[in-house]
């Protein structure tokens, strides 16, 4: 913000022939574009991957920004930048496909449209070159990440088209209710899956029910039979085994009285 | 010599005008038994609002915990699922937060959250604040804000049915697997009672055809 105020400072004093301080602007500028402000930040460690979740319609443009640091023993402190250490950036759309897997300086910049609505995965690792620099340090990452109507920049589309303050306003409305009416065809679409995975569910239920009813039956009656087949033959069995038992005791009684 | 010292001017101006700094917003993956902290250096006075939804995982509650730079803590709850915290800094320095998933064992969770520093930056950083907006311009003003929080509606209520669908589809999957475990396991159960039962019966068979010698 301070590049952008600083450009249209420049931009709209009288003097704005002064070529020094006007690319001095576009530095900073620059500088701006890649830089997040004095956003929030976070500590990563070596190996570590973090991820964010963006959910969002198609159509939509995110723009990212990071800026790292690393802990420096000998000072005790975060060094503003380190050469050498690289990070990378990998983006996944809804289908678990890779759109974006690029490699980034220490600073970097990185901006997608979606295509698919839905949850969009944004990982980032630190790749450095050289492993000793992390030598169980941490490294800070500044990060901040805009989405949709944030990623404008109304001052330079004012610049650009040439609009007054009061137009401009209107401009910043629409471009905020076109991202609200981007959001609801999304829901409508989300609302329509949830509608879907409900039914299917209540399907299954009900193709569940009836079939573990069916196989119930099948298998009491199946057992029922099979136990009732193997009880009559083991009854035969038993009933000639029985019969066979007397008769040969019978003979024994005939061919030797004097045992009884 | 003139229009440098006015470039300079505007410059210091700008510098002013950043005690603005933009929200952020984000959503990010919490593992079990994982704590993740975030940081912002804050000036003096500003107004902050921190706002955090836990979005899918377990009994979607996460603890979490605000610091000043001092490490006073100003805000912490434990096993929150939604809550909106607002504070003005009172020391300038780094504010620290914390969101902990330290009392869960298996399950991850995704958190977003919403920190809002300050003011948005306004339209025309060059603009004097002295003049008064026209009735136009205030009605644009008004309507901006309307909508700014028609917006935070809708995050908040896509991440709502984000927690549906999320319960939905595990359901769903879940149904199937028990559904087909359950029919296995049925047969299973079946013919290994049927074979059980023939066991017991077979052994006795085995003892009393030893008919005497």
């Amino acid at each position: 913000s301070l590049g952008f105020s600083l450009y249209y400072a420049v931009g709209s004093s009288p003097y704005h022939t002064n070529m020094l301080s006007f690319s001095a602007a576009g530095v900073i500028l620059l500088l701006a574009w890649i830089y997040p402000s004095d956003s929030l930040y976070f500590h990563i460690g070596e190996t570590e991957k973090k991820c964010f979740i963006e959910e969002i319609p198609d159509e939509t443009m995110v723009i990212g920004k990071y800026r790292t640091q690393l802990w420096d023993k000998q000072t005790g402190s975060f060094l503003p930048s380190t050469p050498g250490l690289g990070m990378h950036v990998e983006i996944k759309d809804p289908d678990t496909k890779i759109i974006l897997s690029r490699q980034y300086g220490s600073d970097g910049r990185f901006t997608f449209t979606s295509h698919t609505p839905g949850e969009h995965q944004i990982c980032l690792h630190s790749n450095s070159t050289k492993m000793a620099l992390f030598a169980g340090g941490k490294l800070r990452v500044h990060l901040d990440i805009q989405v949709g109507e944030h990623t404008n920049n109304y001052p330079e589309i004012a610049a650009k088209d040439k609009l007054t303050e009061l137009q401009l306003r209107v401009r910043q409305l629409l471009d905020q209710v076109e991202q609200i009416q981007k959001e609801q065809n999304y829901q409508r679409y989300r609302e329509e899956r949830f509608r879907m995975t409900s039914e299917s569910t209540n399907q299954r239920v009900l193709w569940w029910s009836i079939a573990q009813t069916v196989i119930l039956i099948v298998t009491g009656i199946w057992q029922m039979k099979h136990l009732k087949s193997f009880f009559e033959a083991k009854k035969l069995h038993s009933e000639r085994a029985f019969h066979r038992s007397v008769t040969s005791t019978r003979e024994l009684m005939v061919t030797h009285p004097k045992v009884c | 010599m003139h229009g440098s010292l006015w470039v300079l001017l505007q410059v210091l101006w700008a510098q002013l005008l950043c005690g603005w700094v933009l929200g952020s917003e984000l959503t990010f993956e919490l593992p079990d038994n994982a704590k993740q902290c975030f940081y912002e250096d804050i000036i003096m006075g500003t107004k902050c609002t921190l706002e955090f939804q836990v979005v899918t995982g377990g009994h979607y509650d996460v603890d979490c915990r605000l610091e000043d730079p001092d490490g006073t803590t100003l805000y912490k709850e434990m096993k929150k699922q939604y809550d909106s915290f607002t504070f003005t800094a009172a020391k300038n320095g780094t504010y620290k937060f914390c969101f902990s998933n330290e009392f869960s064992t298996f399950t991850h969770k995704t958190v977003y959250f919403d920190f809002q520093v300050g003011d948005d930056p306004p339209l025309f950083p060059n603009e004097n604040r002295v003049t008064a907006l026209t009735q136009m311009e205030s009605a644009c003003v008004s309507i901006h804000e309307a909508l700014k929080s028609v917006i935070d509606y809708q995050t908040h209520f896509r991440l709502r049915e984000a927690q549906g669908r999320s319960r939905a589809e595990d359901l769903n999957t879940r149904v199937a697997f028990w559904s087909i475990g359950e029919a296995i396991i049925l047969l299973v159960v079946s013919i290994s009672q049927v074979v059980l039962l023939r066991s017991f019966f077979s052994d006795k068979k085995t003892t009393t055809t030893r008919v005497g010698s």
